[in-house]
């Protein structure tokens, strides 16, 4: 069943145009004019009760946009969207219970005081009863290793743990939808570990809907079996994480090590070639000329050692969107 | 009705744990209101020398009276809003099922708790100063003025949130308050009483809602003649007026909220 269904769904924002100098700013203080920009223009998708989906673009592509709008924040200019049955820009009470954003930037908690009494707020304000409160307080506790850290002021707390107790009170009232936006910003890679895998149990427990975006690949393909791509605010791509390297990721990784440097210029002619630091190359071959490159490489030149692997997530998808004007 | 109350519990002791974090600085807030003491030297010695239709004595206890009526009508939720709306700190208030301004208004009142033990000694100070200025008011002229003191924060909250509102379309709603401020310095009988304007503009004044924020529950503090009716009905109309214009901008400014930076 479908818990979030968009369709044709665009947000057109009025940008100020401002010229440079003094006449500019004269100008734009006597007769202020605006252009209009599509945020998101026209994208549509379904998500199904309880389905991770990884939403992927770069900065300024349509993403958090995109989750305000399903969150109830800001309003739709013009389509359709449903989330849990409602119409989440009228942000009914109904619906504020069955939902939640975490923003990464961003947090809720009371800076100076223990994040027990932001949590003693929200249990109030989506109407928990003590002992449900409790209860739940003591389950996600557990869930995110936050025991003996409640009582302590926001502010003495790590980023890691911050972000674990911002998780905690975004997730008291039981979400059915849950919208992440970079919830692992900043953190190290142990806390990053953390964060995945409480949001992979939460999902599996409480078939939690979760739609999340990131920067870190490794919350993408730890959690993640759908993804969606936008870009300049249109959805170029929506299908699974495997398909989509295959389809965009022809390369095979090729490192190698030479026993002495060799120019650039020499380097290119055996195929695309991603770096060159000494003594160590990495070229990025397509799959079908692999074994007759590397066998050239061999051949021509002096190697101490050689590796072949799939080329990062990161490098796939960077790849895909400096492609501006590829057809999908 | 449970939940309200178990709501306003939550909000009230949690936010006054809060405002205790910041006790020095509501300290300070509470010796920042320490005009009214400045005009009463001011006032006091202008009245030995001229005539104001009250006596010297009378401008002491008046100056205190505002003094005390000041602390707790002090307002500052346009500064709050508008941070929130650029911001987009206001995007996590939205995300939960209570409105947004219980919050402010859970801030502001615990705000009076946490102020509340400062000023009997601020006040006892000025007593020790000037002792012939004490005076005992009547027990229906406390309980008025508790009355009229709540009003004038319900009053004077709801216009600054309704200023507040204009943060969606210009956000630096502010700076409203800094022309809304010139009308209230004059009018609200802060730097005067109102028995020394003449009496076209006295009478202007009663209409506005300016002298209801802190001449009118001073003056029943005090024991000067007041039309209770009058003010209750002024107070009221405002109040009216301005709840209907706050929830009109905030249904349409709301529909300009774009979450910015968050």
């Amino acid at each position: 069943m479908d818990i979030i269904t968009v369709e044709n769904l665009t947000k057109i924002y009025p940008v100020p145009i401002k010229q440079p100098g003094l006449k500019g700013t004269l100008a734009h203080f006597f007769r202020r004019t605006y252009r209009e920009v599509k945020a998101v223009e026209n994208i549509s998708f379904q998500i199904t009760t309880g389905e991770i989906v990884g939403f992927l673009g770069p900065n300024g592509a349509g993403k958090t946009t995109t989750l305000k709008m399903l969150a109830g924040l800001i309003h739709p200019s013009l389509g359709n969207l449903r989330v849990a049955g409602y119409l989440p820009f009228r942000r009914q009470p109904k619906f504020l219970q069955k939902t939640s954003l975490v923003m990464g930037q961003k947090q809720q908690l009371l800076w100076d005081l223990p994040a027990l009494d932001s949590l003693r707020i929200n249990a109030a304000v989506y109407r928990l009863p003590e002992s449900q409160f409790q209860r739940r307080l003591r389950e996600l506790t557990e869930m995110l290793s936050l025991e003996d850290k409640l009582t302590q002021p926001v502010r003495k707390l790590s980023l890691g743990e911050r972000m674990k107790a911002e998780l905690l009170a975004a997730l008291l009232h039981h979400p059915q939808v849950l919208f992440l936006d970079e919830p692992t910003l900043g953190l190290d890679v142990n806390a990053q570990g953390a964060v995945r895998d409480f949001l992979r149990v939460y999902n599996e427990r409480y078939e939690a809907t979760i739609l999340l975006t990131s920067h870190y690949m490794g919350d993408i393909t730890a959690l993640c079996k759908r993804v969606m791509l936008i870009y300049e605010g249109k959805l170029i791509y929506d299908g699974s994480l495997e398909e989509l390297l295959a389809r965009f990721a022809p390369y095979r990784e090729v490192k190698i090590e030479l026993t002495q440097p060799i120019p650039k210029s020499k380097l290119v002619q055996y195929g695309e070639l991603e770096s060159v630091e000494g003594k160590q190359v990495r070229f990025f071959l397509r799959r079908e000329q692999l074994t007759s490159t590397v066998n050239r490489i061999l051949t021509d030149m002096e190697v101490l050692d050689l590796s072949v692997t799939d080329p990062p997530i990161e490098e796939v998808i960077g790849r895909l969107f400096r492609q501006r004007n590829a057809q999908i | 009705m449970k939940w309200l109350f178990k709501q306003a519990k939550a909000l009230l002791s949690v936010y006054y744990a809060h405002m205790v974090e910041y006790r020095a600085e509501v300290f300070l807030w509470a010796l920042s209101g320490s005009l009214p003491i400045i005009l009463m030297g001011v006032w006091t010695t202008a009245a030995g020398e001229g005539n104001f239709g009250l006596e010297p004595i009378d401008f002491a206890r008046y100056f205190i009276s505002v003094f005390i009526v000041r602390q707790f009508i002090v307002v500052w939720v346009i500064w709050e809003f508008e941070k929130e709306v650029v911001e987009g700190k206001l995007s996590f208030a939205l995300l939960q099922p209570i409105d947004p301004v219980w919050r402010h208004v859970a801030m502001h009142l615990s705000e009076r708790f946490a102020r509340l033990p400062i000023i009997p000694f601020l006040v006892g100070f000025f007593f020790l100063l000037y002792p012939e200025a004490i005076w005992f008011p009547s027990i229906p002229n406390i309980f008025l003025c508790i009355i009229a003191t709540a009003m004038a924060f319900t009053l004077r909250f709801l216009l600054q949130y309704t200023l507040a509102m204009f943060a969606f379309w210009t956000e630096r709603a502010a700076a409203l308050e800094q022309i809304y401020f010139l009308f209230y310095l004059f009018l609200s009988g802060l730097i005067a009483p109102l028995e020394v304007f003449p009496p076209l503009v006295r009478e202007i004044a009663l209409w506005t809602p300016f002298p209801y924020f802190i001449h009118f529950p001073a003056a029943l503090i005090m024991g000067l003649p007041v039309n209770f009716q009058q003010a209750m009905s002024v107070m009221l109309a405002w109040g009216v007026l301005f709840f209907f214009l706050n929830r009109w901008l905030w249904r349409r400014g709301i529909k300009k909220y774009s979450g910015m930076g968050a």
